[in-house]
């Protein structure tokens, strides 16, 4: 089976750069498959999503989704397959959750035609499915950051897409929030099948909820596969420069950062 | 319901403008007015004509600069319009049409500067910059009409002075015909660019993932709006503040929808320069004012009101 989204030793240098941004990065995404790209800071994570969704084009190595050069996609017809959800949005006039949730069906919609009712039938079921329809008629502005991300993520849905990218979705969201995100995410993956990429920092939420991790270090894949595989004491020890301990629950590691200097009787 | 008041106030504001005049017309020879079907009606078709214009050119290109306290002549048209009308003048050419070609050569040769200019870092179009070129290029421009008008005769200075305020007594029926053979290509493309012009609010990153080429778009409403604009002033001078009142008070009632809202800013504009244009030839009759400065007039207090809705939100 095609893999819905695939990259092949990628090599990426951003011009005037002093070394590659991406350094041989290999990753393939199924249907009903959850990945999490991790690393620290300026490890290509960012990169890693333009190349995939054909915004960058690799030097070396190709960016496929489902089976056709990420580049090659007219951006219409991208939209219908891949949804984002990116860090950062602008809300220049305001907006009722309703109509933002509408636009993501522009990539159904033709030219002059108007919105039919089954593309106000795709809103109602992705508010639903993000748990967001007593949102409905409320002002963007006045959501909280734990509901504007529902918000987003319904509007990504609202395309119908095979394969989600959300870069960063937790950053900023206290702890209900950011678990209840994850919990939809997965949901989605395992109720409906959608493919997913996710972008994030959180090492153990992603090793909770992922089936598969990719770790990156200044471009360079360090370790992938199931997060019990990736995330060892060493590896993390190693990309991350701090002395960490691993513990187990539900059968995932989850990563308890250390004191450098232990306090005195401890 | 507002749709049928918007028509309703086109329709008043059409006919007022026939009907009132400096020129006492009584209502039974209405229809058989030389004055009436040489000047009036061909004058009140071209104010809505150049109303409706700077109202879409406006609301268009706010969602491109993204700032939604943008105007049509924010982008150095007016600037350049003004310096090739005045040049015009100054250089005595002749012939009817000699000014609205020169004022329509001047906006044209600001758009592409500024275009130019837009392109600046590459081949994306940045919003950013064409906003600070085209106030740059509009400073600049203006400078050097001012220099032109300074040395220019008292009745010359004049003449451009009063074109740079705006007025629609060059109007006749083959003006009308022009601007209505014009300006149906720019306009289908701005109303074929709504809904990406929608989504662009969103930012330009997320806009292109929902599906919106927006280099494309950008383009396509840059100089779609701008050579409405062009011509709009080519035709009518410098008149401000329809472009920039008009697409805020569509805004405010049709939302932000610009599939409803282009169609409204033009349907306003055209119906709010119908009735300056009546009001700046009727109070001082027989004299007459710019109708910039009625625009103005009515304009600058509105928009404050609308400033403090804003800012309350």
């Amino acid at each position: 089976m095609t893999p819905l989204l695939r990259l092949q030793d990628v090599h990426y240098r951003y011009p005037g750069a002093a070394s590659d941004a991406l350094h041989g990065v290999s990753l393939a995404i199924a249907t009903e498959q959850f990945h999490a790209v991790l690393g620290p800071n300026g490890s290509g994570k960012t990169t890693l999503v333009r190349i995939a969704l054909g915004a960058l084009v690799p030097a070396e190595g190709r960016a496929m989704i489902d089976g056709r050069a990420a580049r090659e996609w007219p951006r219409q017809e991208l939209a219908r397959v891949v949804g984002v959800v990116p860090q950062r949005e602008d809300n220049l006039f305001p907006q009722r959750v309703r109509e933002t949730v509408l636009l993501g069906r522009y990539p159904h919609l033709s030219l002059w035609g108007r919105e039919r009712p089954e593309d106000h039938a795709a809103v109602d079921r992705a508010l639903v499915a993000c748990d967001a329809q007593h949102l409905a008629d409320r002002w963007v502005w006045t959501l909280s950051g734990g509901e504007y991300q529902r918000v987003r993520v319904a509007r990504a849905l609202a395309q119908e897409p095979k394969l989600l990218v959300l870069d960063e979705p937790g950053m900023s969201l206290d702890l209900k929030h950011e678990m209840g995100l994850f919990e939809l995410v997965r949901g989605l993956v395992t109720e409906q099948g959608l493919g997913v990429l996710m972008i994030t920092h959180d090492l153990n939420l992603a090793a909770r909820f992922a089936d598969s991790l990719l770790l990156l270090e200044r471009g360079r894949p360090i370790a992938s596969g199931p997060p019990a595989d990736v995330l060892t004491q060493q590896t993390v020890e190693t990309v991350f420069s701090w002395p960490v301990m691993m513990q187990t629950i539900d059968g995932r590691p989850q990563m308890i950062p250390l004191r450098k200097q232990k306090e005195s009787g401890a | 319901m507002k749709w049928a008041l918007l028509i309703v106030a086109t329709v008043l504001a059409l006919t007022a403008s026939v009907v009132f005049g400096p020129a006492a017309v009584s209502l039974g020879e209405l229809l058989h007015s030389d004055i009436v079907w040489n000047l009036r009606v061909p004058r009140a078709l071209l104010a809505f004509l150049v109303g409706g214009l700077l109202g879409v050119a406006g609301a268009g290109l706010q969602a491109l600069v993204r700032n939604p306290l943008a105007d049509p002549f924010l982008l150095g048209l007016s600037g350049g319009a003004g310096l090739g009308a005045v040049l015009a003048i100054a250089l005595h050419l002749s012939g009817p049409w000699a000014l609205p070609i020169a004022a329509f050569a001047g906006a044209l040769a600001a758009l592409g500067l500024v275009y130019r200019l837009g392109l600046i870092a590459g081949a994306a179009l940045d919003p950013r910059i064409l906003l600070l070129g085209g106030v740059a290029i509009g400073a600049f421009a203006a400078a050097i009409t001012t220099a032109i008008v300074s040395l220019a005769d008292a009745a010359e200075l004049r003449n451009a002075f009063l074109w740079l305020w705006g007025g629609l007594s060059g109007a006749s029926w083959d003006t009308v015909l022009l601007v209505a053979l014009y300006a149906p290509i720019p306009l289908l493309v701005l109303l074929a660019a709504a809904r990406p012009l929608d989504l662009l609010a969103l930012g330009e990153e997320s806009a292109g993932y929902l599906g919106a080429d927006i280099e494309a778009v950008k383009r396509r409403v840059y100089l779609a709006a701008s050579l409405l604009t062009a011509v709009a002033v080519a035709v009518s001078g410098v008149i401000g503040f329809v472009g920039l009142v008009v697409p805020h008070i569509a805004r405010l009632t049709w939302g932000h929808r610009h599939r409803a809202l282009l169609p409204a800013a033009f349907l306003g504009g055209g119906a709010l320069l119908a009735v300056a244009d009546t009001l700046a030839r009727t109070v001082v009759a027989p004299r007459e004012l710019p109708v910039g400065v009625v625009t103005a007039l009515i304009g600058v207090p509105v928009f404050t009101l609308l400033l403090r809705r804003w800012s309350i939100g």
